[in-house]
């Protein structure tokens, strides 16, 4: 082999660096099934569409209609309805969380039904502990009501009040499943852990070890020491990008409607500043305990809480939004998104490179220069 | 490739002053010196000389604070990438890649490097034999014991051909054998003209090297051939002989006499060095026996060392001062206070220990020798109940450490080959720390830890990290921590390892001083003039115990018509070899 | 002995806060999260944009775009002018929900005929696009009522405990929780890894000291660094986020204890099992990452599919969250604790026993 000595030395240090993360059961577990165990996690377990939501019914009255509505609610598939004997005994089954939320039906409800429109009235009660699901039980108990209402006038024979029928389609996703939309976001985490993650530790393991003194004796340069600890991790990742680009699409049945180059270039463009942001922390902390809490705190909960994929970027705060736009994560899970349900689109990826290009030569840059050649 | 012509300098320094932090003392002060091309030079001194901060400034790797640097005519810190190629340079403690095999380690540092095709055939060849570790390519370098990593550290370094060598401390933790080769092979290196720099801790090494340069304070005190330096003390050495008093105590009293700067012990003799050629020492008070004579012995660079640096005074232990004699309950057999009863551990296929026994008795000092990776460590650990045997017993004052540890324990002190203390902690938080654990507490607990302060001499350290302690008084430090709860037992592994001479007199003072209170003590080491200590000596090889017995019996059975007065080293590297000719020989019939 | 364990206490927690810059590491990433995180994790939707395609003009569609413009889900109302453009700007990602009015709405509403509006929601974000096309329905029917149509019903709701729904009263309880789980974690599990590392781990195993004492002088102090933790978000949540604590205090602190046992067990096991650091880190995170996911935390547990629900049953934290927002916001003393804390309490005894036997093997 002739090659010149810069780039042997390159490829040693990447070789060396490819068999320490092989022979360490850990970086396997984090690169190869930590990612499937995420997704499946991400992708089953967490549903944001609530459904078989557990709720009380105090049933006051014993009326026909009173039944009737009772029966309506035990029918939905939105909720797994319990009958309670006391408004008490209801709103404490919901405080201990084993409900959340509780319907009553009032007394005169059957009597007032009866005589006429807009006379009746519900109470709901929900667990505000829970502020999404408790918002999701009260417009459910709601439309439920309504299209009783309407189901009820219509076979009385009595004319409907002219509606105003919204027609709701939700673009790309047709039937709303949030799957679609967490997986894709959970991708951008699992491909932050590897980036951040493993790479915080490895440069702080070679201070620690001693082995840093001994490289920096040898000829090797700082670029050559940097690249080396990039290229390989950048394997890794691109690794784990593909299984999970085959779980997602292969087992879970997403849609995948982008091209593959788009993704490889988006994933290439975030390992690069995520890899960045992990090396930094490494060469700042120089102690592997420290570095780990950093990326922690930097990497991994920015990219669960602030990408963007659960939490609405646009609902937080102006300062909180500033502070998002420097998670690389928040790109590629926007990227990620499009892809698997829209496509390319400049306007989505494009934007999202030139932010990840940005963020690369930030992060990669700021290594650089914290990177010392000498021991001082 | 070039060689230089062999005058001149090749390491030059004119003026160098390092200073790491603003208010602390320079390590560097001033210094001025060169080295030529074609030499080993020597760099010794006590810790915290700049030895190490003179070898990195070397390296390129600090920068500094005034004055130049030239290395090969080129500044190494701006220069360095120009010099890279040309200097090699092993750092105190190489950091190998523990998950790299042995052989991938060598071809790391083969690539980063440059050494390729034959070049690399040749010196891998090379390597592999020197470090005996052609057995072993495959295995991971974290499994290797520490004086093969030692070994494969300097066998990275060597690869390349640099014109400069840069070692800091490479003998330690190396056993004897290894060090002969190493040496042989630096030696070789230098008749090709390259440049070493060899700092170490062991004066016999650099009694070997053609210069010497002893450092203090950050500056040179003294320079010249070793021969040189070891000619002003002709006169000085002698040995007290035929002594009929315990050699220990006849030492203590000997490093009263005004006339004495410096002493240790040497088989059934003790050496001393005195102040000036002709006033002798006063036998009477030594009360070394009636039969008791002077002997003028040649000098060793370590009393020119010794004596450069003020010698040595007062062979009381102040630490054998505070500590209560020794009483064990009748139960306990005097004669086997630790006791090895077949001693096995099998690590798989692997017999790390085979059948080892031995009995230590009250107030010994029981040495245990062996190369690296003879079974040494395994040994200790099992004794000091780090380890399970697989088979026999590791007793300690008639318990088995594998029923009841706890309170076999409390009767031990351990101080571990690495030093392992809190770092994070304050002198004085580990000192309360490790007395804490061991039971002691309130008006007790303050007391001995006033005392250790004061015979330590730590009380203007008490509330330094422990991290940033010299050398010598993290080995202080280690020392008074182990013996907080005056144990009965002491077990020390390699204590004295990188450390300098006069921290190392200091230790052993302490150490006969507690055997002298009748302190058991078991203890490891690859220093032969600290074996010379020890009362018996197990030499362990490939698991086994090949010889036993007081340090001059050891040499005794060595003596042959060639070599009538063996030196320790002698006969550690005969035993061994000639245990390795007896395995031969049964394997071949 | 008890003095010896207090012995090695105090120096778990000089070592874990000796210098400066692991001081700053427990603290520093903290104080982050308690000042972000609950100010970005809402399920609210607010200052988003619309998208709206007027084809209508008439005074119904002109009352329905000025109730969009006074509603804080909607910061900013793109108008366009095609079907193409609509779609457009849910592509691109400009709005989140795409509003059609079609020509004869006013017409059609004045007349008492039924009428069509058609919403599109970015599927990419269904959730909040579900939310915000929640807000535009009322405002649709509440124009439609003001056009002379009666409401049918009443349905009165009322959200107990946290009136408002604000999402901050929340996310700060399971703040708490989140937290404490990584400092807690972090020390038992690495400090063991990083004692072996260093050496000291030997120095600690020829002492008389127990195996079981010995974790035990990892366990309590990880409990220490979670207590201390807990502390300081509890109190930022009253005071910086005026969060009521309508519980008992000692139940509280009765609760963080076991739950930092449980943590401590498992920080245990991990460091027991791992070779040094990084696999001790690594450990600890493949285990926080999916527990904070399974805890009820991001969605319920009962919607989960079986399988995870038994996982998160096994789940320290699926107690510890709904306690802590049990004591935060519903006034939990120790009976409404219990169902919450005994779990905990079997979880700690099961995972600090394992993770003993595994200590006491190791170190044979």
């Amino acid at each position: 082999m002739n090659l010149s000595p810069s780039l042997r030395r390159l490829l040693a240090l990447c070789r060396k660096e490819s068999y320490q993360i092989v022979r360490d059961p850990s970086s396997i577990l984090v690169a190869f099934i930590l990612p499937v165990v995420f997704l499946f996690v991400m992708g089953y377990a967490i549903n944001l569409d609530a459904d078989h939501v557990r709720i009380g019914v105090l049933r006051e009255d014993a009326g026909p209609a009173a039944v009737r509505f009772e029966q309506v609610l035990s029918a939905s598939k939105a909720f797994e309805v319990h009958s309670g004997p006391s408004r008490e005994a209801l709103v404490k089954q919901m405080a201990r969380g084993n409900l959340r939320g509780v319907v009553v039906i009032p007394n005169d409800f059957s009597i007032r039904m009866a005589q006429g429109q807009g006379k009746a009235s519900l109470q709901v009660l929900a667990d505000g502990s829970e502020p999404n699901t408790a918002a999701f039980v009260g417009n459910y108990v709601q439309g439920a009501w309504e299209s009783w209402q309407q189901s009820l006038a219509r076979d009385q024979g009595r004319t409907q009040p002219p509606g105003l029928e919204v027609r709701t389609r939700s673009w790309f996703n047709p039937s709303a499943i949030s799957r679609n939309f967490l997986v894709p976001g959970s991708i951008s985490v699992v491909m932050t852990i590897i980036g951040a993650l493993l790479t915080s530790l490895v440069v702080a393991r070679e201070w620690e070890r001693g082995t840093m003194e001994a490289l920096l004796a040898t000829p090797v340069t700082r670029t050559e020491l940097l690249v080396s600890k990039i290229i390989p991790y950048y394997g890794l990742g691109m690794i784990a990008m593909v299984i999970c680009m085959l779980v997602a699409v292969f087992v879970m049945g997403m849609p995948f409607r982008g091209s593959l180059f788009v993704l490889f270039g988006v994933s290439t463009l975030f390992l690069g500043s995520t890899l960045g942001l992990g090396l930094f922390l490494s060469t700042v902390m120089r102690s592997q305990f420290n570095a780990a809490l950093a990326a922690l705190t930097a990497g991994f909960l920015p990219a669960l809480m602030l990408s963007g994929f659960v939490f609405e970027i646009s609902s937080m705060p102006m300062p909180i939004r500033v502070i998002t736009r420097f998670i690389s994560a928040r790109y590629l899970s926007s990227s990620l998104q499009t892809l698997f349900q829209v496509g390319n689109l400049g306007s989505v990826q494009g934007y999202a490179s030139i932010w990840l290009i940005a963020l690369t030569v930030f992060w990669i840059g700021l290594t650089a220069l914290k990177t010392r050649r000498t021991l001082d | 490739m070039n060689i230089p012509p062999s005058t001149g300098a090749a390491l030059e320094v004119r003026g160098l002053v390092k200073t790491f932090a603003p208010g602390l003392p320079p390590a560097l002060d001033h210094l001025t010196t060169s080295f030529h091309a074609g030499t080993i030079t020597g760099l010794v001194g006590p810790d915290g000389a700049g030895k190490t901060t003179l070898l990195r400034t070397l390296a390129g790797l600090l920068q500094p604070t005034e004055g130049s640097v030239r290395v090969l005519d080129m500044d190494p810190f701006t220069q360095g990438d120009f010099l890279r190629d040309q200097v090699g340079y092993m750092p105190q403690k190489f950091g190998l890649y523990e998950d790299l095999s042995v052989l991938e380690n060598l071809v790391l540092y083969a690539d980063l490097r440059n050494v390729t095709g034959e070049d690399r055939e040749r010196s891998f060849k090379q390597m592999l034999a020197f470090t005996d570790l052609a057995r072993f390519t495959d295995r991971l370098a974290g499994k290797l014991s520490g004086g093969m990593k030692q070994k494969l550290g300097l066998a990275c370094t060597l690869l390349g051909s640099p014109r400069v060598l840069l070692l800091d401390e490479p003998g330690v933790g190396v056993d004897p054998i290894s060090r002969r080769e190493l040496w042989r092979m630096v030696r070789g290196l230098a008749s090709e003209g390259l440049t070493i720099l060899w700092s170490t801790a062991y004066l016999d090494e650099a009694e070997l090297c053609d210069d010497v340069r002893l450092m203090n304070k950050g500056n040179i005190i003294a320079s010249g051939t070793p021969k040189e330096l070891m000619d002003q003390m002709r006169g000085r050495c002698l040995h007290v002989a035929n002594l009929k008093a315990q050699r220990r105590e006849v030492l203590r009293k000997a490093l009263h006499d005004p006339e004495v700067v410096d002493g240790v012990i040497q088989g059934a003799n003790v050496r001393v060095v005195i102040r000036e050629v002709g006033r002798f020492p006063d036998l009477a008070a030594m009360e070394a026996g009636p039969d008791a004579v002077l002997v003028e012995v040649d000098p060793r660079l370590e009393d020119a060392f010794i004596s450069r640096l003020g010698g040595v005074h007062g062979g009381d232990s102040a630490l054998a001062a505070v500590t209560k004699p020794v009483e064990l309950p009748a139960s306990i057999d005097p004669e086997a206070v630790i006791e090895a009863r077949g001693l096995t551990k099998r690590f798989g296929e692997f017999t790390a220990t085979d059948h080892v026994s031995f009995k230590v008795s009250k107030g010994e000092i029981f040495g245990l020798l062996g190369p690296n990776g003879a079974g040494k460590s395994t040994t200790f650990k099992m004794k000091c109940g780090l380890l399970k045997p697989t088979e026999g017993q590791a007793l300690v004052m008639g318990l088995d450490l594998k029923f009841s540890p706890s309170e076999a324990r409390q009767r031990l002190g351990y101080m571990a080959q690495k030093f392992s203390l809190y770092l994070g902690l304050t002198v004085e938080q580990n000192l309360v720390f490790f007395s804490g654990i061991y039971g002691l507490d309130g008006q007790q607990q303050k007391e001995k830890i006033h005392e250790l302060v004061e015979a330590f001499g730590l009380r203007p350290f008490l509330q330094t990290k422990t991290v940033d302690l010299a050398l010598g008084f993290k080995q202080r430090l280690a020392l008074a921590c182990a013996v907080m709860h005056e144990p009965q037992i002491l077990f020390l592994d390699e204590p004295t390892s990188g450390v300098d001479p006069v921290t190392r007199r200091e230790f052993w003072t302490h150490i006969n001083g507690l055997a002298q209170k009748g302190v058991t003590i078991m203890v490891t080491t690859h220093f032969m003039d600290e074996a010379e200590y020890c009362d018996r000596i197990a030499l362990i090889y490939r698991g086994k115990r090949i010889a036993m017995g007081t340090p001059d019996d050891l040499k005794g059975m060595v003596v042959t018509p060639d070599c009538s007065n063996p030196t320790m080293e002698d006969a550690f590297i005969e035993l061994v070899l000639r245990a390795d000719r007896e395995r031969e020989a049964k394997v071949s019939q | 002995m008890l003095k010896r364990l207090f012995r090695l206490i105090v120096k778990e927690l000089q070592v874990t806060a000796g210098d400066k810059k692991a001081r700053l590491m427990l603290l520093v990433p903290v104080l982050l999260q308690i000042v972000i995180f609950p100010w970005a994790a809402t399920l609210e939707v607010k200052n988003s944009t619309i998208a709206v395609y007027n084809q209508d003009g008439g005074p119904a569609s002109i009352e329905i775009l000025q109730r969009l413009t006074h509603t804080p889900a909607f910061e900013r109302i793109i108008a366009v002018h095609s079907d193409g453009a609509l779609q457009d700007s849910i592509d691109s990602q400009q709005a989140l929900l795409a509003l059609r009015l079609p020509a004869d709405l006013s017409r059609n509403l004045q007349a008492g005929r039924p009428a069509t509006v058609q919403i599109l929601i970015d599927g990419r974000h269904s959730n909040s696009g579900q939310i915000a096309s929640g807000y535009v329905s009322q405002i649709l029917q509440a124009t439609r009522s003001e056009h002379g149509v009666r409401p049918t019903s009443i349905v009165n709701i009322r959200n107990l405990f946290n009136q408002n729904l604000n999402f901050k009263w929340h996310i700060v309880p399971s703040l708490v929780a989140i937290i404490t789980t990584i400092g807690c974690l972090t020390v038992t599990a690495l400090s063991v890894a990083r004692e072996r590392e260093e050496g000291t781990f030997d120095q600690l195993l020829v002492s008389p000291l127990t195996p079981g004492y010995i974790m035990a002088g990892k366990a309590i102090p990880g409990v220490l660094v979670a207590l201390g933790q807990a502390g300081l978000i509890v109190l930022a949540a009253i005071f910086g986020y005026g969060l009521p604590f309508t519980g008992s205090i000692l139940t509280l602190l009765m609760a963080i204890i076991f739950y930092g046992l449980a943590l401590a067990g498992i920080g245990l096991f991990i460091s027991s099992i791992s070779a040094n650091q990084q696999q001790a880190f690594l450990g600890v995170f493949s285990f926080m990452a999916p527990a904070v996911l399974l805890s009820g935390f991001v969605s319920p547990i009962e919607n989960m599919p079986t399988v995870f629900q038994w996982i998160a049953w096994m789940n320290p934290l699926s107690y510890f969250i709904p306690l802590a927002k049990g004591l935060f916001l519903k006034g939990f003393g120790f009976a409404d604790a219990w169902p919450f804390l005994w779990p905990m309490l079997v979880i700690a005894t099961c995972t600090l026993s394992i993770s003993l036997s595994l200590f006491r093997r190791h170190i044979a």
